[in-house]
């Protein structure tokens, strides 16, 4: 109760949501609180990880779940550390301290890639799902192998009984059936047809485990593709959940996949192959759970985008869709996903490098920023490292024709060039989608990000 | 680069005729030392050699491939531990070729792991030492486990004339300690630098610099990158090399000075930097 009401005041007083402050408290005052809390939804715990996808994934399985008659239990907002789990349960137990549903109910729960080791023995989930493993905030993460190398020995020692849902198309990802102790259900693309014709720069996985350098048939993004050693025979499986016929739109993507050899087709608002594979991930996370292919099918088509992650807004005669991208990978997939269309494109970019962006902002000169040149885009730079992003971009040959750090200032001015009927694109990092979509919200008069549940 | 965005009013600039000039670029390992954004050196490079109207030929050298007869420049970037095993036998196997190139004063950036490895060798934290190209007289040493990386932005003074006050962003748990033969690429003014300890960042022997400094560092340092093409054209077209007159660099000077800014601001909320104990030749 303490921490529940400490996420009102927090409120109360304008500084953001509150959405983990109220988990601090309760992780500090009850320390046992998380062992204690994670028996008690009737249906389980299922966990979220990996480097980008886990907001999207757990808010498209909390759509699930939903559909299948079981209550979501949540962390808001991409609050995805230790406190942000605590808060999702301190915002519902009753002033006992009990979760008054907790019978119909499911925990579903984003966890940061380098706090999950530590979380997986204390939330003990009944369903694990690891989504991709890319370059991300190398000055907090450290090194990408050192990550693996943690799940890895978090699975190896793990003593309860779970089912892992691995991604078949990234090898980091799906290694880890090495360390399995239990059933495997596993998702991935088999479409050569949105595969890249050439490697993309920030390509992180491409040696084996046994040393050797990894063959790909088929690269759908980054290391992620039909990947095989051809030095000692490990290889991409057959996925348990696979996308046969893959269409992608700037504005969405139409799916034909089979769910264990069930064929459905789910049309998804969301734009981008990166996007395909969250739906896909949320498909074998619902099947791991024992949901039906139809109600998985139904509820992805119903399902729209989660807090900044392809969010879209109206103002007066134009639209914004905000992007969120923070790191190479990312980036990359939100730059293919606007560049799938002709139409010439409207961009306010912005990057900061607060300590949620990563502190260090060289990440940008492993995105393939290259491939919006010539493609007819009108660029406005913006954010905490507003010249530093400019820089980039006029190196890869988008010369912006504005760089403003305001964030208001740089909105009216995006906004102001977007043609009347036109869409305007906002990338963002974490920080500055927090920024631009509050300045988004008043504009186009939507809820703050607090009100936004998955 | 050619019109600033914050005052339209600047023109364009015109290409300096570049006479027909080339250079002739190796990049080393770029396919496996790639993990930290070090590409961004040979994108500022080709951008900038464009402007100047010079031609940048480039050759890509991985495991298994032969070096060219000749290089005017040769890159190298950082790596994980992993990605440094694999390529640093071969490397130093390469070392004698290297080692002559930079007698023969041939531009060459080192960054972090390619630093490293451009050294005497690098003891990493199980104490498996992985032997280096000798380019510079410098050993690097990983301490164990429970000794914290050298994590955060560098403000340094570079020791090259001309390249003036570098900016970068340093990650790493090597600790570099430069030789008899090996005078320092800059002064710390805040970070870590080559140890923490001597105020020392980076090496420097001839025309060939090694350095902790990611960021990516060519782009947001034009001095520097001006300086390094310079060289290569040196070395490329001999004593009669006509020096380049610097053209302005607008986005890269913001930039530059943007992050500048931004080290100054967190290295007053972080703790102060080392100082520096190292003479400044």
């Amino acid at each position: 109760m303490l921490g529940r009401a400490s996420g009102a005041v927090v409120r109360r007083l304008g500084r953001g949501g509150g959405t983990a402050l109220p988990g601090l408290v309760a992780a500090t005052i009850a320390p046992r609180l998380m062992e204690r809390l994670a028996s008690t939804p009737g249906h389980g715990v299922a966990t979220v990880t990996g480097t980008n996808g886990k907001t999207t994934t757990t808010h498209l399985l909390a759509a699930i779940v939903r559909a299948a008659g079981i209550e979501p239990l949540t962390n808001p907002s991409g609050s995805n550390l230790e406190r942000g789990v605590i808060a999702a349960y301190t915002e519902q137990v009753d002033a006992m301290g009990r979760l008054p549903d907790a019978a119909s109910q499911v925990g579903l729960f984003e966890v940061d890639e380098a706090v999950l080791p530590w979380l997986f023995p204390r939330l003990r989930p009944r369903v694990a799902v690891f989504l991709n493993l890319f370059r991300d905030q190398l000055d907090r993460y450290g090194e990408v192998d050192s990550v693996a190398d943690g799940w890895g020995a978090m699975l190896r020692r793990a003593a309860h009984a779970h089912t892992l849902v691995l991604n078949a198309d990234d090898p980091a990802i799906a290694l880890l059936a090495e360390s399995a102790h239990g059933p495997v259900v596993t998702f991935g693309v088999d479409d050569d047809a949105v595969a890249l014709t050439h490697a993309d720069h920030a390509s992180d996985a491409r040696f084996c485990v046994c040393g050797a350098r990894f063959v790909y048939d088929a690269i759908y993004m980054g290391h992620v593709g039909r990947w095989r050693c051809t030095f000692c025979g490990r290889a991409r499986v057959a996925p348990t959940v696979s996308a046969r016929h893959v269409e992608l739109r700037t504005d969405g993507a139409t799916i034909e996949m089979t769910i264990a050899g069930a064929p459905v087709t789910v049309v998804s608002p969301l734009a981008g192959l990166y996007s395909v594979y969250n739906v896909l991930a949320a498909a074998a996370a619902a099947h791991a759970l024992g949901i039906d292919a139809s109600t998985i099918a139904s509820a992805l088509a119903a399902a729209g985008p989660a807090f900044g992650r392809q969010e879209r807004f109206t103002i007066g005669e134009r639209s914004a869709r905000l992007l969120l991208a923070k790191n190479p990978a990312g980036l990359n997939e939100v730059i293919r996903a606007l560049t799938a269309g002709d139409a010439p494109l409207m961009v306010l970019a912005m990057l900061n490098d607060g300590v949620q962006d990563g502190q260090d902002v060289s990440w940008i000169y492993d995105a393939d920023v290259e491939a919006l040149a010539g493609r007819g885009v009108t660029l406005v730079c913006s954010g905490d490292r507003a010249d530093d992003l400019a820089l980039r971009c006029a190196l890869a040959g988008v010369v912006p024709v504005s760089v403003i750090d305001d964030t208001e200032r740089a909105l009216d001015a995006a906004l102001a060039r977007t043609p009347s009927g036109a869409r305007l694109d906002i990338i963002a990092t974490y920080t500055a989608m927090i920024d631009v979509r509050a300045a988004l919200a008043r504009r186009a008069g939507v809820g703050a990000y607090w009100e936004a549940r998955a | 680069m050619n019109s600033d965005p914050r005052n339209p009013s600047t023109p364009a600039l015109p290409h300096e005729g570049g006479g027909g000039r080339s250079i002739r670029v190796v990049s080393l390992y770029d396919d496996v030392m790639n993990v930290y954004a070090d590409r961004g050196n040979l994108i500022a490079l080709r951008a900038r050699a464009a402007e100047y109207g010079i031609e940048v030929e480039v050759t890509s050298v991985s495991v298994g491939d032969p070096l060219p007869a000749e290089a005017d420049l040769v890159l190298i970037g950082g790596g994980q531990d992993r990605e440094q095993r694999r390529i640093a036998q071969e490397l130093a196997g390469r070392g004698p070729v290297l080692r002559a190139w930079a007698e023969d004063d041939v531009a060459m950036l080192a960054i972090c792991g390619g630093f490293q490895l451009f050294g005497r060798f690098y003891r990493d934290s199980s104490g498996e030492e992985l032997p280096g190209a000798g380019v510079f007289d410098v050993t690097t040493v990983a301490p164990g486990p429970g000794w914290p990386r050298c994590i955060g932005d560098v403000l340094a003074a570079s020791l090259v004339p001309g390249a003036g006050e570098l900016v970068g962003f340093e990650n790493h748990a090597g600790r570099t300690y430069l030789g008899a033969g090996a005078q320092p690429f800059a002064i710390v003014e805040h970070g870590f630098g080559n140890n923490g300890e001597d105020g020392t960042e980076g090496a420097r022997y001839r025309e060939a610099i090694g350095t902790y400094l990611h960021g990516s560092l060519l782009p947001k340092n034009p001095a520097l990158l001006d300086h390094l093409i310079g060289a290569a054209l040196r070395h490329r077209e001999g004593d009669d090399s006509a020096p380049l007159v610097p053209l302005p660099a607008v986005f890269a000077e913001r930039a530059h000075a943007a992050a500048v800014q931004v080290a100054r601001r967190r290295s007053r909320r972080v703790q102060a930097a080392p100082g520096s104990a190292y003479a400044t030749p």
